[in-house]
């Protein structure tokens, strides 16, 4: 009588049977689940950017809104924002220029390249290169005459880079409004940046004295009467965060930033 | 089978409330009851997550090694965390800013963790779906009521709309800031705690410690 031969397992029955902790089958696991979730995520990311990128625009373009005292929650955003005439400014000579295609232009990358930026060296904003070109937002009253001026601004906070706009009046010196974006400062401490009470307390401050001195500043006490009209509140338990928004406005206020610029808009030679 | 399932549902809205009895997730209770929307919005978060983690894991949980099974069930929370992240930004862009960080803190929730590995590994996939929905609804009901406190009498409004008329716009009512501050948050859930106790004595916990009386000589 011939032997009743067992067959050899398969390959598969093999694996089944090996126990759920042995090493292979807990590579196996590891291996799959996140090969598996990971392309869940990337999928998810990629299928979404689109709808966010458009989120991340209006957000920006509701802060200029706001910043320029134009918001108006009940009209749609794109239709108030064409009030705004963008115009790309070369900060080294402080004039405009049609070097770019409005829409292609992308200043953050430009901030970035070694093309189209340079390397700081008194760098208080800790911003490391500054773009030549940033894009400045004009908006002109009925007769067609400039009324303000918004600009981008951004440096180093306490836990990160903030983002903002500052609105200025057709003199180049007079402060319309200061308002952040983006940032990552304390919630409850230093995001007080964002609040109104605070946002309020730059409405109408001077940047410049008469002499054209650069004099605006967070400072803590009683200011001086020279200084009143140049005085920012700081913020009580939030001396850095005070600290990095005093330094991100003065760079970008001075000449490093849009100093040429606004001497331009205020000799009325642009 | 039913009326299980129902139990599961329900035991954690009040019995076994993961915030008020085992007193877990309660940092990000802190952050995100200033606004009632934003808590709905935080609570529908962890909703979701609880629910669908508990589903994977347990529809996973005969092949998951126990020498990597909280890695796992990590990966599996965090890829969901992700996905409701990237959903907020993409149609509710002004909550996600306003959660900020709170979404993605989800991952280190206590609540979702305790569920995946105290219930999720242990039984069939439809009670842990369940599981995780009791829970993440015990966790969202004390959210707003922390909520609807803070809000009512922080700043006068409830879901932004104005119940108490505040002084600064022209009303009688002085608004407490203190409400305002994530301190407050701890005041009030340990009140509710304490409430919820008087009403079930059940819930107090056994004291680790006794005093002993000394005997007469």
């Amino acid at each position: 009588m011939p032997d009743q031969t067992i067959p050899a397992p398969s390959l598969f029955g093999r694996w089944r049977a090996l126990p759920k902790d042995s090493i292979p089958k807990t590579l196996f696991v590891a291996i799959t689940l996140c090969l598996f979730c990971s392309m869940i995520v990337a999928f998810a990311a990629v299928s979404m950017r689109p709808l966010q990128e458009a989120n991340k625009l209006r957000d920006m373009q509701v802060n200029i809104l706001q910043v320029a005292g134009l918001y108006d929650k009940d009209r749609p955003v794109d239709e108030l924002f064409t009030a705004f005439t963008p115009k790309i400014v070369d900060l080294e000579a402080g004039i405009f220029t049609d070097q770019f295609d409005d829409t292609g232009f992308n200043p953050v990358s430009a901030a970035r390249d070694p093309e189209l930026s340079i390397a700081l060296t008194d760098d208080p904003a800790i911003i490391s290169r500054r773009g030549n070109f940033a894009r400045v937002y004009l908006l002109h009253d009925a007769a067609g005459v400039l009324d303000r001026v918004i600009v981008p601004v951004y440096g180093a906070g306490l836990w990160g880079r903030m983002h903002g706009f500052i609105a200025l009046q057709e003199d180049g010196n007079e402060i319309y409004g200061l308002q952040f974006y983006q940032h990552a400062e304390t919630p409850g401490l230093g995001d007080r940046i964002d609040k109104p009470d605070w946002r309020r307390s730059w409405n109408g401050q001077m940047l410049r004295n008469a002499a054209g001195d650069l004099k605006i500043a967070i400072a803590t006490g009683t200011p001086t009467e020279e200084m009143k009209s140049h005085h920012i509140d700081g913020l009580a338990g939030a001396t850095l965060t005070a600290r990095g928004v005093d330094n991100l406005v003065r760079f970008w206020m001075g000449e490093q930033g849009f100093g040429p610029f606004l001497a331009n808009l205020k000799a009325g030679a642009i | 089978m039913a009326q299980n399932r129902r139990k599961i549902l329900l035991d954690p809205l009040v019995d076994n409330n993961p915030i008020a009895l085992q007193v877990l997730g309660v940092c990000s209770a802190l952050a995100v009851t200033s606004s009632l929307q934003v808590a709905v919005i935080m609570s529908l978060a962890v909703i979701s997550v609880a629910a669908l983690s508990g589903l994977f894991i347990s529809m996973l949980r005969n092949h998951i090694p126990s020498s990597i099974r909280i890695i796992v069930q990590m990966t599996i929370i965090a890829s969901l965390v992700i996905l409701v992240d990237q959903v907020l930004k993409a149609f509710a862009y002004d909550m996600s800013k306003t959660l900020s960080v709170f979404v993605g803190l989800i991952i280190t929730n206590c609540i979702i963790m305790g569920r995946a590995e105290a219930f999720a590994m242990q039984n069939p996939p439809l009670e842990s779906f369940v599981d995780g929905i009791g829970n993440g609804l015990g966790y969202g009901i004390i959210l707003l009521v922390v909520g609807t406190i803070r809000e009512l009498f922080g700043a006068g409004e409830l879901f932004g709309f104005t119940i108490l008329a505040t002084v600064d716009q022209g009303g009688w009512y002085v608004p407490n800031g203190l409400l305002l501050l994530p301190p407050s948050a701890f005041f009030i859930i340990g009140l509710l705690i304490w409430a919820l106790r008087t009403w079930k004595p059940d819930q107090v916990e056994e004291a680790e410690f006794k005093i002993q009386t000394v005997e007469d000589h």
